[in-house]
This record gives C-alpha cells, sequence and structure tokens, in this order.
C-alpha cells in the first residue's frame, strides 16, 4: 500500500522553473512520478519539461488536480510557499527548503491547523515510495519496493538505511525525510501511525538525532500501544558536543536536554531495538523478520 | 548568532525597555571617559564575552574609584576569560561594558525562548534571579507559560505571572509594558533566545534589565542587518569561523581521526561509528551536497589544521553528486594540498564503483574502503599505529 504518497498522486513542483526545482522535477518524471506541472510567478503560461507553468498553485490545481507539491523555493520565500499550497488545496506538501527563520515556520504550522493537508519538512529530503512516486533529492536507484517503512530526520544517513534494507533484499514501502528542522511538519508520531496502518509495511526504521524532543514522543506512542509492527532506531550524535549546532538547526542539545543517550534509553524501554552502529540498521531489522 | 551583552541592552533600548545605564569600552581611556559620563563614585566593570557565567570567573566587578577602574579595566582587556562555559580555552576580552552601580530592591528571574514541543514561545519567570537559578533549588521556583503565536500575549499570561513573580499591585502595570516591549523585541528582531538575569526592580520600584542575554536565529539573518553588524568572530573557535566562510559546516572536537561526510547526520553518525570502533572523531564536517575539488580541498586544509589528526576518514554518500567525481576531486585535493595522513575512503551511491577503481589506482595515497563499518575500523587502526 505505501503511506501518503503512490503512483496516483499528482505532483507539482514550486520553483518549477529555478535549476534545483528544474533538475529535481526531471529527476522525479525520469523516476516515473506522476509530475503534471510546476509553478513560477510571472511565467505561467510558459512551458517547461514538456508541462504547463503556472503563476499560482491555485491555478496549477484548478487546471491538473494536482495533490501534491515539492517546494524548491528559496528560504525568504519558502513559508509563503507551503501556505500558498495548504490555502490551494495540496494535500501532500513537500518543504525541501533549508534555512527558514524558525519565526515563519511557527507561523505555517499555525496557518495549517485545521487544514486537510500534510506538511513535510521542512529542510528535508523529501518523500518516496519506491517504484511509484519520488517528491524530493534521494537517488531513486538504491531504493527497492518492499516491507520496511523508513522515517528520518536525515538526508544522506536516511540512504544509509535505504541501502542497507535494499542489501538484505527487505525493500522499502515508503521513506519520509521528516527533515533537520526544530519546527516540522509531519514527526515520527505521524510516520508511525501511518506505517502501523499500512498493510505493506512490515517493519519500521526511525533515524533519529540529537536535540529537541521527538524521538521521547515516538517512545511514548510506542509505549502505548501505538505500534506493533517491529521497529529498529539509530540515534546520531552520542559524541556530539553540548551547546553545539550540528548542521541541522534542530540537532543541537541545549539546557541537558535532547541528548543521544536519553533519547536511546527511553526507546529501548519502549521495546525498540537500537542499533549501535548506523552501519547495523538493516540488520537489526533483518534479523527480526526473518 | 550569539551577540554580547552590551548589544543586547542597545536592542533593549531601542524597543522600550529599561537598562542599566552605562557604554562599552574598548580601552581604559575609554574606560574612564565612560565612567565621567556616568557620574557617580563607583562603576560596574563586566567583560564583553559571548558566554555566561562571567562573575565567577572574575569578569564583572564593581569599583570604587578611578584607579581601581583602571585597574580592573587593564586586567580584563586583552585577557583570555575562562568561565564554566568556555571550555579550557576561554574567550579573547575585546571589550568591557562600564555602568553605573544601581540601588537594587529585588532580582527576578526572565527569559523567552522558542518552544518546540508546543510549536510557539515560552516565557520562563522566577521570583528569585541571580546564580542560584541554576541549582535545583533555584530550578524549582520557575514557571514555564507557553504563548501561543495567534492567541499572543494576554491580560491572564499577564495576572499568572505577576502572581508567580509576587509582583505588588502598584507594579503590574509596568510589568505589562515591560513584557510586551519584550515579545514584540523577540518577534521582530527573530530572537531564538532573551534571558534577562537579573531582572531587578530598583528601590525606586521600577523594572531594569542588570544583564542582557539574546540569541539570533541564523536562518533569520538575512532579514537583520543591523544584528550581523554585531558579529564578532574573537569569540568564535577561529577554524569554525573560517570554516563558515569557505560555505562548510565544521566543529573542531579532541579526537584524533578527521572526518569529513556529506549531509549532517551521516556526519555524526560517522563521528560515533569512529568512537564506537574505540577511537576519537576530530572534528564533525558537513562538507554539503556539492563536492568540488575546491571544496574538498579546503576541507582537507580544514582538517589538517588540527595538529592532533592522525588520519581522515571520508565517507560520502553519493546521491546526485557522483561517486567517480568525488573519487577524482579527492584524489587531486591530496595531491594539490600535499596531506601527509593517511586517508580512508569510503565512496556508496551513484557510481560507487567508478569511484572506489579511481581510487585504487590513484598515484596519491588513499585506502577506498569497502564497507561503512570497515572504513571507521580501518580508520581507528591506522590513527593508533601513526602514534
Amino acid at each position: 500500500m505505501s503511506i501518503l504518497i503512490n503512483v496516483e498522486t499528482r505532483v507539482i513542483c514550486q520553483g518549477f522553473t529555478g535549476k534545483q526545482g528544474s533538475f529535481h522535477s526531471e529527476q522525479a518524471i525520469a523516476y516515473g512520478t506522476q509530475f503534471v506541472g510546476g509553478v513560477t510567478p510571472g511565467k505561467g503560461g510558459q512551458t517547461h519539461l514538456e508541462r504547463p507553468v503556472f503563476d499560482s498553485v491555485l491555478e496549477a490545481v484548478t487546471e491538473t488536480d494536482a495533490n501534491a507539491s515539492m517546494i524548491y523555493v528559496p528560504a525568504p520565500f519558502a513559508a509563503d510557499a507551503v501556505i500558498e499550497a495548504a490555502e490551494a488545496g495540496i494535500e501532500v506538501i513537500v518543504c525541501i527548503t533549508e534555512g527558514i527563520p524558525v519565526s515563519e515556520m511557527i507561523r505555517v504550522k499555525a496557518a495549517l491547523r485545521g487544514k486537510e493537508c500534510v506538511l513535510i519538512g521542512p529542510n528535508c529530503p523529501g518523500i518516496i515510495t519506491p517504484e511509484e512516486c519520488k517528491i524530493g533529492i534521494m537517488p531513486g536507484n538504491i531504493h527497492q519496493k518492499g516491507g520496511v517503512g523508513i522515517v528520518s530526520r536525515s538526508g544522506t544517513l536516511t540512504y544509509e538505511a535505504v541501502h542497507q534494507t535494499t542489501m538484505h533484499g527487505l525493500g522499502q514501502s515508503t521513506c519520509v525525510g521528516i527533515g533537520g528542522d526544530p519546527i516540522q511538519g509531519l514527526d515520527f508520531v505521524d510516520c508511525l501511525e501511518r506505517f502501523e496502518a499500512d498493510s505493506q509495511t512490515q517493519g519500521i526504521i526511525m533515524v533519529g538525532e540529537i536535540g529537541g524532543n521527538a524521538e521521547e514522543r515516538a517512545a511514548e506512542f510506542i509505549q502505548q500501544g501505538g505500534v506493533t509492527k517491529p521497529v529498529v532506531a539509530y540515534i546520531a550524535g552520542l559524541t556530539a558536543p553540548k551547546g553545539k549546532r550540528m548542521g541541522h538547526a534542530g540537532a543541537i542539545i541545549s539546557g541537558g536536554q535532547g541528548t543521544a543517550e536519553n533519547k536511546i534509553a527511553v526507546l529501548e524501554s519502549a521495546g525498540v531495538t537500537v542499533a549501535r552502529s548506523p552501519a547495523d540498521m538493516g540488520l537489526r531489522l533483518k534479523e527480526i523478520l526473518g | 548568532m550569539n551577540i554580547h551583552e552590551f548589544q543586547a541592552k542597545h536592542l533593549f533600548a531601542s524597543f522600550q525597555i529599561p537598562v542599566s545605564k552605562g557604554q562599552v569600552a574598548y580601552s581604559v581611556a575609554e574606560a574612564e571617559k565612560v565612567a565621567n559620563t556616568l557620574g557617580g563614585d563607583g562603576w560596574v566593570v563586566k567583560a564583553q564575552v559571548h558566554s555566561g557565567g562571567r562573575g565567577e570567573a572574575g569578569g564583572v566587578k564593581v569599583v570604587k574609584n578611578k584607579a581601581e577602574l583602571d585597574s580592573v579595566v587593564n586586567a580584563l582587556l586583552g585577557q583570555t576569560l575562562v568561565t564554566r562555559q568556555t571550555g579550557e580555552s576561554g574567550l579573547p576580552v575585546r571589550s568591557v561594558l562600564i555602568e553605573e552601580v544601581c540601588a537594587i530592591d529585588r532580582e527576578i528571574y526572565l527569559s523567552v525562548l522558542i518552544d518546540r514541543e508546543n510549536e510557539g514561545l515560552v516565557i520562563i519567570v522566577s521570583p528569585e534571579g541571580g546564580m542560584d537559578i541554576e541549582s535545583e533549588t533555584g530550578r524549582a521556583k520557575l514557571m514555564q507559560l507557553p504563548i501561543d503565536v495567534v492567541a499572543g500575549l494576554r491580560s491572564h499570561h499577564l495576572r499568572a505571572l505577576a502572581k508567580h513573580l509576587q509582583l505588588k499591585k502598584s507594579q503590574i502595570k509596568e510589568f505589562a509594558t515591560l513584557m510586551t516591549n519584550i515579545l514584540r523585541l523577540f518577534q521582530e528582531k527573530d530572537l531564538s533566545l532573551l534571558e534577562i538575569n537579573p531582572l531587578v526592580l530598583t528601590e525606586e520600584q521600577h523594572f531594569l534589565a542588570l544583564d542582557a542575554k539574546v540569541v539570533v536565529d541564523d536562518n533569520a539573518l538575512y532579514r537583520q542587518p543591523d544584528i550581523v553588524a554585531f558579529r564578532d568572530d574573537s569569540q568564535e573557535d577561529q577554524r569554525e569561523a573560517v570554516a563558515k566562510e569557505c560555505g562548510l559546516n565544521y566543529i573542531a572536537l579532541d579526537g584524533e581521526i578527521g572526518c569529513m561526510v556529506n549531509g549532517a547526520g551521516l556526519a555524526m553518525a560517522t563521528m560515533d561509528l569512529i568512537q564506537l570502533y574505540g577511537g576519537r572523531p576530530a572534528n564533525f564536517l558537513d562538507v554539503g551536497g556539492t563536492a568540488t575539488v575546491e571544496r574538498v580541498s579546503k576541507a582537507f586544509n580544514l582538517i589538517l589544521s588540527d595538529t592532533k589528526v592522525k588520519a581522515i576518514l571520508v565517507n560520502i554518500f553519493g546521491g546526485i553528486v557522483r561517486c567517480d567525481v568525488i573519487a577524482e576531486g579527492i584524489v587531486q585535493a591530496i595531491s594539490e594540498v600535499d596531506v601527509k595522513v593517511p586517508v580512508i575512503v569510503r565512496l556508496e551511491g551513484t557510481n560507487a564503483e567508478q569511484g572506489k577503481n579511481i581510487l585504487q589506482h590513484a598515484s596519491v595515497d588513499v585506502i577506498a574502503a569497502d564497507t561503512l563499518a570497515g572504513a571507521a575500523e580501518q580508520s581507528v587502526k591506522i590513527a593508533q599505529e601513526g602514534k
């Protein structure tokens, strides 16, 4: 089944004619994604990559019936792009952009309350349902259709989990990069819930890191019976020094909160198998699934 | 981004948040001038460094006359202040803030932070401000009040804060104005943290920020040019500052195995893996999505500027970036930079096989590792042999 996106999802790109937008739209099309057009304000009416360009998301949705959008818009304008997509009725909004001010994201989340849409990101690699739909910057060719649901705050570390599960013959149902920012759309719990309800997903890999309490909330959710399928987690940042922002805006241990040790401890208490090495995520899950 | 206390107080003043009277000085002569302007017969001298705990470290002193002022300022300027937050290397004192002494009735603690969990702001207050705030008893007196950005700061929030702070009825109006201005500053200047410890009530029963700590959201600097002008690179680790200029994300650590990785999560994981095999990472370095020869060379230079480095582990998972292109870049960089320590490279992803081939046949000495675990294990062994 997969979660959130599949072969029927109709995708547009905001920032369509820009360098990043163009490149990744091309990649999405090559992967077989149902890519129906894009938005670049001021260039409506043009054609790009053999698809229509629109001035606004609303016009794009009206004309193409698009229900998902990938956003490759620079940080100063990305929050606006997310809100525009939500107001236009896009159901799955994938914001790749890194560097959006936290105050803007707080406003975005407030604006999205009560709307029927889902935000993934920002500062994320995107989401992919192998062999059906790719919305993001991940390399499609390392993925394989299968039974592992992957949810991760990271980019390239996610690809390690994908690579390992492909090598072990497990494959992936859907891989969601929730991103590295402190205020974001879907979190671990949102994805775990969906993986639990998805018939194709047999096991889950959760890739976390220092900062915030998303992993702790996931542990609580699992503890309360929210997930019965096997979960393997890996938490990056055991060696990260306190108080330093480790690349991702959200990857910071502040006031003693958000340490990798604590996340590992609460996850293990909840029955999650925590891989001690990033090279063993796939192996740990294979051992459980057989 | 951090700013100095005197800069934070400038900001406070521009938002009508009362601060102690004073001015920054960069020399003894300037300090004397400030003291003259302030008048009186006693001043507070505060070392301006991006760190808390300055008082305990001897960075805050009350002086009773000009002679003492000169002596204290002279002792502080140009020195390195080591506080419980700076680590042993400390921070250079380039300036001091000279302020008038205030007659204080009460000390309160107040801070405003981004609340990740509730996706809004949180106001934290305590009726007993000062140094003890971090002790267990101190923490027990803290009250946290989440503020939703749509609802904003409301009267009932102010009543709750005032009650916890044990304010008198006559102080509430001024407190309300103060809180409104603080939140306005927080939102308009894209702060991620604002801390006033202590926020005092003077003997005349007026609020005054005796100290001011402000951190600005790095992601918002593009729209806060006046804050960018406050930047003080002397307060940063010099290698980290240089890295930032090159567009590299670098954090110095204590170990002997240098790391170069694409992606922050993978970079942290690589550091952790090194530790798992008994080694210690020398740094965090996210080389990002474009591994050109120039970038890789700059990264090698940065890693090697740390003389403790005995081996370098390069871990690249190529997505859009092709491993053969990266391999060529690494080989060229190694020869250009004349890297003298062993370099272990692990490539995976797009064109990984071609990349490995290039490394194996390269004229420079580079070890092509087959797996992530193998690469880490090898790096640790090689670094140990190199000792």
